[in-house]
């Protein structure tokens, strides 16, 4: 006998640790049959504000795109700019923004450990994880001067250079958090619970993954290797000796170990950088930020975030404010059509947890 | 999978060697943390050294700032009295603030904490209400840091020594591309506007000039001053005293960009056509003006646009009182001025030239003629040095000796010349000297740091070769056959003046100096010559200490008469006059527009 069909709502308040977005969801039992994604509880209208500011003060807009990972966006900020302009950046600024982008990279998967076990019931992990990433926000607050919200990198280069060894802190604390990732292991990966909610839960495949353009860890984890860092590297991350995971499996479990691997990677890549860091100036100053324009033009530029590839496109008319501004975000795509597509055939108590291996970020896709 | 995974089940529980050991993010008791050196919290602001130029408030995207009055704390030149506001319901903590501070005032703390269910507290005033803030800076932004720049464009001049051989003007003025950078470094904060005396548009014109607008610029300019290429090369310019990058750096180029603004029209016949100023029809008054000085030609410009039948009488040949005669043609060429008055001419005011009034033509018949008199005489008397030998030939006054040499008379200097004084047209009169070939010697009362002449105008006559010797008083002019053969000068100390005004030079007793010279040029000062003032407007029109008396529409004591420029100001420049006869155009508007 068929079970009648019932409708019901996940969200709008936080759905997992992602942010505000809501997805009904259909049900027979507690089997999805349809899902429908709804977002607008977060849209800021960044892009438009963007056209109203100059193109200084665009810049602080730009880290609020997304909040587990601000600094990808700064960096593409900064990018497309200098591209438009032709401005240089010094050596020394592009080593300090790798720097600064893994750190992020790192306080990111942190906060998503905490969202994909919690969101299967595991806590002890994202008391753990968030506790941890508190100690890369310390560095950060050293660098920056802010925790979450940096507004460092900036058109140019960076808006400081490293305090006092700080190198020598970073070292530190990238000791601590390698000998916390074996802990995660026992917790998490070894966890019988864990393997048994995730392996085979939220299949994205080669097909469907191609088919929605999907992109980062979610393609990785179908069999696709694919990472801006290596495909169009930026920065120095062509001098870099790092590896890009790739697994078989399409489901989050698959997603979890690529997400695994590459943080420790990024502990590899910070290590490389504070070794091959030259000296000299971090900025190369931008005019009076009253009276600078950008030549007309546009750019187009990629950078790896931690959900994959984020695009940004600005276009100048040679006048004080950007023209347009656009972002094409990982998660408008993962968590929106996607994540309906996915949902289908999969029980209700899984949607947070593959909410959460998309990487859904609702700031992002709504921006 | 098998259906029971042991390993899967055993290892989570190693998290429980984690047990008894020190929590990493809670502490008991509580202890407080300290934020980072670099941190971004509450801001602070240095009241004594802000200027209140609100860049703060401009570069704030949230709109967090605004500027408002703070108890205590008065406006003055350079300072619009004004202090940040901010609030910090809105504040974003990007701290563009701080790197936008021109003068480095503004900083941020490592102060975060607030609590407060009062809204209203979430508006505070840097400074004001966090004063012990200043113990607490975090994020700062100094010199190298600050997004403001603060190296001014040099200006391409001629060589020193290569100027002393011609009158050829010395500053040759910014090409486009300098002319944009120049004017890019300003933050149109407008603390120039308030201490200009006619309070010129420059953040608008210079905006203008960074934008590539120059025709627009010299519109703008032209909306208060019809005499902007004078400007742009002689005004003493006192808006870039003021400038906010002045603070930290080099003001902006202000009076170099006026001149690029207006140099860009080349011939009357271009300005008329940039400006296309709106002539409206007679209005059937008429208006004399004394003097075709700054003060003068302004009014007769702006009343002619507005109507009126405008006739000024000079007394000389050429129009443009003190900078045509004062200023040395290699600071204001002639053409640069002629272009300028042939312009002033084209939109229909009158010139009598060699008119002198009270000689030529009365004052009374002017006065009865006209439905308002405009009196801008300047001051053309020089004072005398008021010491023994000041008869000799070879003794001169500067100002008439200027006057010579820009008329196109040959004067006879000899090889060595003593210009007494410390203002500009002292370094004129010995950078005139130099040019004739003299080797000159500038002997001053007070120290060089005083001397009230253009610190530009004093460094190039450093580089042309000429002596200044300061702290000497001349006491006696020697001479020979009836010519100057010496002058004799005491050295003076400086001291403090008792009631808190600039130190007194004081003579030292036997420290007589004798110099020989051919030529003694004194350049103490002028005064007013009110002869053409004759009968009842002696009387009527009032004179209070060598100027004008004057209200502050520039009316003197007789209603239907206005005055202006040097013969009522005490600055006595060039813009102050411009300023008076703008004013003075605007007054007799007002009057005779009430009486239609």
């Amino acid at each position: 006998m068929r079970e009648k069909a019932t409708t019901l709502y996940i969200g709008p308040q936080h759905p997992g640790i992602t942010g505000n977005m809501m997805v009904r969801v259909k049900v027979e039992g507690d089997t999805i049959v349809k899902a429908t994604t709804e977002v607008g509880y977060l849209h800021r209208a960044f892009e438009k504000l963007q056209e109203k500011r100059n193109w200084l003060q665009s810049f602080t807009l730009m880290c609020r795109f997304c909040v587990p990972e601000t600094d990808p966006m700064e960096e593409l900020y900064a990018r497309a700019v200098e591209a438009i302009e032709g401005r240089e950046v010094p050596e020394r600024a592009k080593y300090i923004r790798v720097m600064v982008l893994e750190l992020a990279r790192l306080a990111s998967f942190m906060l998503w450990y905490g969202g994909q076990n919690g969101s299967l019931g595991l806590y002890t992990m994202g008391q753990w994880s968030v506790g941890d990433r508190n100690y890369i926000l310390d560095l950060f607050e050293e660098l920056t001067g802010g925790r979450v919200y940096h507004m460092y990198i900036w058109p140019g280069g960076v808006r400081r250079d490293l305090p006092k060894g700080f190198e020598k802190r970073v070292l530190k604390t990238m000791d601590y958090l390698e000998k916390r990732l074996d802990d995660y292991d026992d917790l998490m990966f070894d966890n019988a619970i864990f393997k048994k909610r995730t392996q085979g839960v939220g299949i994205v495949d080669k097909d469907k993954a191609i088919e929605h353009g999907v992109v980062g860890a979610v393609l990785r984890g179908c069999g696709i290797k694919s990472d801006i860092r290596i495909d169009e590297p930026y920065e120095v991350y062509d001098k870099l000796d790092f590896i890009v995971p790739t697994q078989e499996g399409a489901d989050i479990w698959a997603r979890a170990l690529v997400r695994r691997q590459e943080a420790r990677q990024s502990i590899r890549i910070i290590r490389q950088v504070i070794d091959m860091m030259p000296g000299g100036p971090v900025y190369n100053k931008i005019p009076n930020p009253q009276k600078w324009r950008l030549p007309k033009g546009d750019a187009y530029v990629r950078v790896e975030s931690v959900r994959g590839e984020v695009g940004l496109y600005a276009v100048s008319d040679g006048g004080l404010k950007p023209r347009r501004i656009h972002v094409r975000g990982a998660a408008y795509v993962h968590a929106i059509t996607l994540l309906e597509d996915v949902l289908v055939g999969e029980n209700i108590a899984d949607v947070s947890a593959i909410m959460n291996s998309l990487g859904t970020c609702p700031p992002e896709i709504e921006r | 999978m098998s259906f029971f995974d042991l390993k899967g089940t055993l290892k989570p529980l190693t998290a429980l060697k984690q047990f008894g050991k020190k929590p990493h993010t809670i502490s008991y008791p509580k202890e407080k943390t300290e934020a980072a050196e670099r941190y971004r919290g509450f801001h602070y602001n240095d009241l004594e050294e802000c200027i209140g130029c609100g860049n703060c408030s401009t570069i704030c995207q949230n709109k967090a700032i605004d500027m408002i009055k703070v108890e205590g704390i008065e406006g003055e030149k350079g300072d619009s009295g004004l202090r940040p506001r901010v609030d910090n319901g809105r504040c974003c903590w990007c701290a563009l603030c701080v790197e936008v501070c021109p003068t480095g005032s503004l900083s941020l703390t490592r102060d975060y904490l607030y609590v407060s269910d009062d809204a209203d507290t979430f508006l505070f005033v840097p400074g004001v209400d966090n004063p012990e803030g200043k113990n607490n800076l975090s994020f700062i932004t100094d010199k190298e840091q600050s997004l403001n720049v603060f190296n001014r464009v040099p200006m391409p001049e001629l060589e020193g020594m290569e100027r002393v051989k011609s009158f050829a003007e010395v500053v040759l003025g910014y090409n486009e591309e300098m002319a944009r950078e120049e004017a890019s470094r300003c933050i149109s904060c407008g603390l120039c506007t308030e201490v200009c005396p006619d309070h010129m548009h420059i953040p608008e014109y210079i905006n203008a000039i960074a934008t590539g607008n120059d025709e627009d610029a010299v519109r703008i300019i032209y909306d208060n001053n019809p005499l902007p290429e004078m400007c742009g090369k002689v005004c003493t310019r006192r808006c870039e005293d003021v400038c906010a990058i002045a603070v930290r750096g080099e003001p902006v180029a202000i009076r170099w960009l006026k001149r690029y603004a207006t140099e860009t029209a080349k011939t009357a016949d271009i300005t008329m056509e940039i400006v296309n100023p709106e002539i409206k029809e007679p209005n059937g008054y008429k208006v004399s003006i004394v003097g075709a000085g700054p003060s003068g030609l302004t009014a007769a410009y702006y009343l002619a646009l507005r109507g009126y039948d405008v006739t000024i009488y000079e007394a000389n040949a050429k129009a443009g009182g003190m900078t045509m005669y004062g200023i040395p043609k290699y600071r204001f060429p002639i053409d640069s001025l002629d272009k300028q008055i042939e312009y002033i001419e084209k939109i229909g005011v009158k010139i009598k030239y060699n008119t002198k009034v009270g000689k030529d033509i009365s004052f009374e018949k002017l006065y009865k003629e006209s439905d308002a008199v405009f009196i801008g005489v300047g001051f053309p008397q020089p004072w005398t040095l008021g010491i023994e030998g000041e008869d000799a030939k070879g003794s001169m006054q500067a100002v008439n000796f200027l006057h010579m040499v820009n008329s196109g008379e040959k004067v006879d200097i000899g090889k060595k010349v003593a210009v007494i004084g410390g203002g500009n047209v002292a370094i004129d009169a010995a950078r005139v000297s130099a040019r004739l070939g003299a080797e000159v010697t500038i002997l001053y009362r007070r120290r060089v740091q005083d001397m009230p002449a253009d610190w530009e105008e004093i460094e190039g006559a450093e580089e042309e070769g000429i002596k200044i010797v300061p702290q000497a008083i001349p006491v006696k002019i020697h001479e020979e056959n009836g010519k100057v053969k010496a002058i004799e000068y005491q050295l003076a100390e400086m001291v403090p003046d008792e009631k808190g005004g600039r130190p007194r030079p004081v003579a030292i007793e036997g420290s007589n100096t004798i110099m020989e010279v051919d030529s003694v040029m004194g350049a103490i000062g002028q005064q007013g010559d009110y002869s053409f003032l004759e009968g009842e407007f002696a009387e009527k029109i009032q004179v209070e200490r060598g100027r004008f008396k004057v209200n502050e529409n520039q009316q003197t004591t007789d209603p239907k008469v206005y005055a202006g420029g040097d013969a009522v100001n005490r600055t006595a420049d060039a813009i102050s006059a411009i300023a008076d006869g703008f004013r003075a155009c605007k007054a007799i508007d007002a009057a005779l527009a009430g009486k239609k």
